[in-house]
């Protein structure tokens, strides 16, 4: 059942991100795409559980969980912090055109 | 059971958090907070997964989330606008690497066929992802070569690298009791075939190839929420995977070609049929190209990758304000795929200082061509090349490029007659209505803005 109810939350988010995507102007693209990374970073929720089990019990598990933990920040704080500064220039300025 | 139902019930609010995250994100002045509202959601969706009940431990978690933070935010502080297409690759790569790493965590205690085979399959794209991730870089940066990268019997190399990935694939998720070999197999194809995947695409493909690893990257997120049955990593995984495979397709279409076409096909490295064109190449001088300017009431900039590294933007922007004090109308052309990403020359613009209202997109632009009195055409060579339309023999026929000829007059700011990135020659040049200024695209723009003062 696991599979199927798993399946079934892939298909409906496939089906939104296109529909919200499709809506984001090409001016945007490219903090669309760092704003994207950091999402992926999501990652990071699972590889806290990994990283937390305890080197004593779960040993290489657990170091695996760490590094994962490294990569999975670096994408979540990095991207955010980016897409933020680049949508920080993003002005429009009024009376600009002649 | 509780704490569990209460977690499962955050992770849905962070979720909607990144639904709604990338609905502001459809139009520019609503982006900003709909990225602040998207990094709420991940907060949320990290703090409770820190009440997760395996959690014995919190030394290794802090220290690990401290090194990642730090390096991300030197990253994001430091990293120049014109990078950005370069660090974009490296993060692709790094959230590859991150799923592969889960997915292997994921494997002790686990015996299912479907969820090794879930194992199977974020170990795989993560690995993909990060080694492609690296070699687009590579190239990106210009560390490597970006010319594509062909042998005789690549073909039947990679898919015997695939079918052998396959193989791996079944007998690992099959064998839940033996497959330590099987798995470092895995580990080791996945590395090798995103080099594979990635060494035959040429430079000016990279849009396409950053676009389609974001893609890689989420889907990877995905396919490690399903190894460790966690919805929120399903649901936020499959939004950046959809959002990369409709850059992906935007991208391609903006050049006239299928993907299969861009991943297999090594474009660029074999020219060579390109028919003869007639004509001569008119120079201007800057000051004659200011008398032009000064009488112009409507100009178009149109700027492609040679504007980033020239590091042009700034006093394409001054030129801009000097036009426009002038009493002539200024908007910038932007083809899908100018630059080395989707937007990269918005952003650069948007750096410095250009609204956002006066970017325009191809189609906005080319019907009204036809009004424009001088078109600036800055370091863009094959989105603004006529022969798409003309030459049946080109290899860019059919691609949607700016139509700069319709204009009155056509400046072209390069910097010798060397053929664009692709080795694509361009009749443009040789218009009865284009004037060619030599140099440095800076310089060229400096000396104009001096004429104005």
């Amino acid at each position: 059942m696991d599979a199927v109810f798993l399946t079934f939350i892939l298909m409906l988010s496939i089906i939104l991100g296109f529909e919200l995507i499709n809506k984001v102007p090409a001016t945007l693209h490219t903090p669309l795409m760092s704003g994207a990374n950091a999402i992926s970073g999501i990652t990071l929720v699972g590889a806290l559980a990994y990283a937390g089990s305890g080197y004593v019990s779960s040993g290489a598990t657990s170091l695996l969980g760490a590094l994962a933990v490294v990569f999975a920040t670096i994408n979540v704080v990095g991207g955010y912090l980016v897409t933020d500064r680049m949508l920080a220039m993003f002005k429009k300025k009024d009376g600009g055109q002649g | 059971m509780t704490l569990d139902l209460w977690i499962n019930s955050v992770y849905i609010v962070a979720a909607l958090l990144f639904i709604l995250g990338l609905k502001l994100l459809s139009s520019p002045a609503t982006a900003r907070r709909g990225n602040g509202v998207s990094a709420l959601g991940m907060g949320l969706a990290v703090s409770v997964a820190l009440l997760d009940q395996g959690i014995i431990e919190f030394k290794w978690i802090v220290v690990a989330a401290a090194i990642g933070a730090v390096i991300g935010t030197v990253v994001a502080k430091k990293v120049e606008m014109t990078s950005m297409p370069e660090m974009v690759a490296l993060f692709n790569g790094s959230g590859g690497l991150a799923s592969l790493l889960v997915g292997w965590a994921a494997i002790e205690g686990s015996t299912s066929i479907f969820v090794l085979a879930t194992i199977f399959l974020s170990v795989l794209i993560g690995g993909v992802t990060f080694t492609g991730s690296i070699v687009a870089y590579g190239k990106l940066s210009e560390k490597i070569d970006g010319k594509p990268i062909m042998f005789s019997g690549q073909r039947v190399f990679n898919g015997l690298l695939v079918l052998l990935i396959l193989v791996s694939g079944v007998m690992f998720s099959v064998e839940p009791n033996d497959n330590t070999m099987w798995f470092a197999l895995i580990v080791i194809l996945a590395l090798l075939f995103g080099v594979m995947v990635v060494i035959p695409i040429g430079g000016a493909d990279m849009p396409v190839v950053i676009s389609l690893l974001n893609s890689y990257s989420g889907l990877a997120a995905c396919a490690a929420g399903f190894a460790i049955n966690n919805n929120i990593l399903i649901v936020a995984g499959s939004l950046v995977g959809a959002s990369g495979i409709i850059l992906t397709q935007i991208m391609c279409k903006a050049m006239n070609r299928s993907l299969a076409n861009v991943l297999f096909s090594g474009f660029g490295s074999v020219s060579g049929k390109a028919e003869k064109i007639e004509g001569e190449v008119k120079p201007i001088s800057v000051e004659d190209a200011y008398y032009v300017l000064e009488a112009a009431t409507n100009v178009a900039i149109v700027p492609g990758y040679g504007m980033a590294v020239a590091q042009a933007q700034h006093v394409v922007k001054e030129l801009q304000e000097l036009l426009e004090a002038n009493g002539c109308e200024v908007n910038y052309a932007i083809h899908p795929v100018a630059g080395r990403m989707p937007g990269h020359m918005n952003v650069l613009l948007a750096e410095a200082d250009v609204s956002y209202d006066i970017l325009l997109e191809m189609d906005e632009i080319n019907p009204r061509m036809d009004t424009v009195d001088v078109c600036i055409v800055i370091g863009a060579n094959d989105v603004v090349n006529p022969a798409a339309r003309e030459m049946e023999s080109s290899p860019i026929y059919g691609m949607p490029v700016i139509n700069v000829d319709h204009a009155k007059t056509v400046f072209v700011l390069k910097r010798s007659m060397a053929s664009g990135f692709a080795g694509i020659e361009n009749p443009l040049f040789f218009k009865d209505n284009t004037r060619m200024l030599f140099g440095d695209a800076k310089e060229s723009i400096g000396g104009l803005i001096r004429e104005f003062e």
